[in-house]
């Protein structure tokens, strides 16, 4: 419920504020969303597992970010920045795709 | 698999049995620690969402492009502008010689206009204005004849006489014949014309004055036969008759080159 409130809420502040995304963070910052993504659909699943905590979801959240944000400099460092950030976007994607399949599961029996 | 998800211990001391029924029991009570936490860091997803949407459709080409594909995108601009560049020297060099051209053919017949004039009036073809003199001839015995007044008008024209013109009535130019009338006065082309006989020249009329009063010159011959020359020097004569000019039958121009 709060989860919920907190995401329109969210929303509504980029919406409202429209802050300029400084030019050190744009290559970071959509990886980061996919990244923080992950781990919300985790958490949710946890949460319908039974087995969710605040604690591990705050750890996952921000290391998510950060690792995700970690690889992508790396590789820019090392020149192949765009075939890694693909790398970590279809990873990622997969996890979100067995996550939510696995929150359907809870959902819908199904 | 989602180390979300893999707590040692499920810390949830009400026992919903279902993952339905404890998402529905969230929902109806909410406000424990753990939902308020995944509140802040929604709250984070949702703004750094709508903030990097935002950005990305603000200017989408060239966001989160790559260096070398940013290098690339230079280069193509770069040549494009290069090209461009050519194109504006190209047209520029164009336009110049476009102008060159008008500025030529502009000169060309300004020159080929004032050239016209002066051979119109060498050929006497158009009216012409300028200092020289007035020569009257008074002939009491009618005795001057057309060989003194071709050697008159041969000396002023030695003297550079530009236009001359008999009588106000005859323009004197490079075909014009000269003979004795059958009774009395001067046929010139044709046209019959009587003492007193007015010589307008123009020229300098310096030189025009003293070519004629050279020794054993027009005046001395004139008076030779008794007649008696007045020459007056003038500013400005205008002579207003022009000769036809016949178009030539049979001679045509060389061809150059």
């Amino acid at each position: 419920m709060i989860a919920g409130l907190g995401l329109i809420l969210g929303v509504f502040l980029g919406l409202l504020l429209q802050p300029e995304v400084p030019i050190w963070l744009q290559p970071y910052l959509p990886i980061a969303v996919v990244a923080a993504l992950d781990a919300v659909f985790g958490a949710l699943r946890a949460f319908l597992d039974g087995i969710f905590d605040d604690k591990v979801f705050v750890v996952s959240f921000v290391s998510n970010v950060l690792i995700a944000a970690l690889i992508v400099y790396l590789g820019d460092q090392l020149g192949v920045g765009g075939q890694l950030s693909t790398g970590v976007i279809v990873v990622l994607g997969i996890r979100i795709f067995s996550n939510v399949a696995a929150i359907r599961r809870h959902l819908f029996h199904a | 698999m989602p180390d979300t998800g893999t707590p040692p211990t499920p810390p949830t001391p009400p026992p919903p049995t279902d993952g339905r029924d404890r998402l529905v029991a969230s929902l109806r009570k909410p406000g424990s620690r753990g939902q308020i936490t995944a509140g802040v860091l929604m709250v984070v997803l949702g703004f750094a969402a709508v903030v990097q949407v935002r950005s990305n459709s603000q200017d989408a080409e060239y966001v989160g492009a790559r260096q070398d594909e940013l290098i690339s995108l230079i280069n193509s601009l770069s040549l494009a502008s290069q090209r461009a560049e050519n194109e504006i020297a190209q047209l520029e060099q164009t336009r110049n010689s476009l102008l060159n051209d008008t500025q030529a053919r502009r000169t060309a017949l300004e020159r080929a206009r004032q050239r016209a004039d002066e051979l119109g009036i060498l050929a006497g073809t158009v009216p012409a204005v300028g200092p020289g003199v007035t020569v009257t001839v008074e002939d009491p015995d009618s005795a001057v004849g057309a060989n003194q007044l071709i050697n008159g008008i041969q000396e002023l024209r030695d003297a550079g006489a530009e236009a001359i013109e008999l009588n106000d009535t005859v323009r004197v130019v490079a075909q014009t014949s000269l003979r004795d009338g059958t009774e009395g006065g001067v046929l010139v082309d044709g046209e019959q014309i009587t003492a007193p006989y007015v010589v307008e020249a123009i020229g300098g009329p310096h030189n025009l004055a003293s070519a004629l009063d050279l020794r054993r010159g027009f005046s001395y011959e004139v008076e030779q036969v008794g007649g008696a020359v007045a020459v007056a020097r003038t500013d400005s004569i205008e002579i207003a008759t022009v000769h036809e000019t016949p178009t030539s039958e049979y001679a045509n121009p060389v061809p150059t080159e």
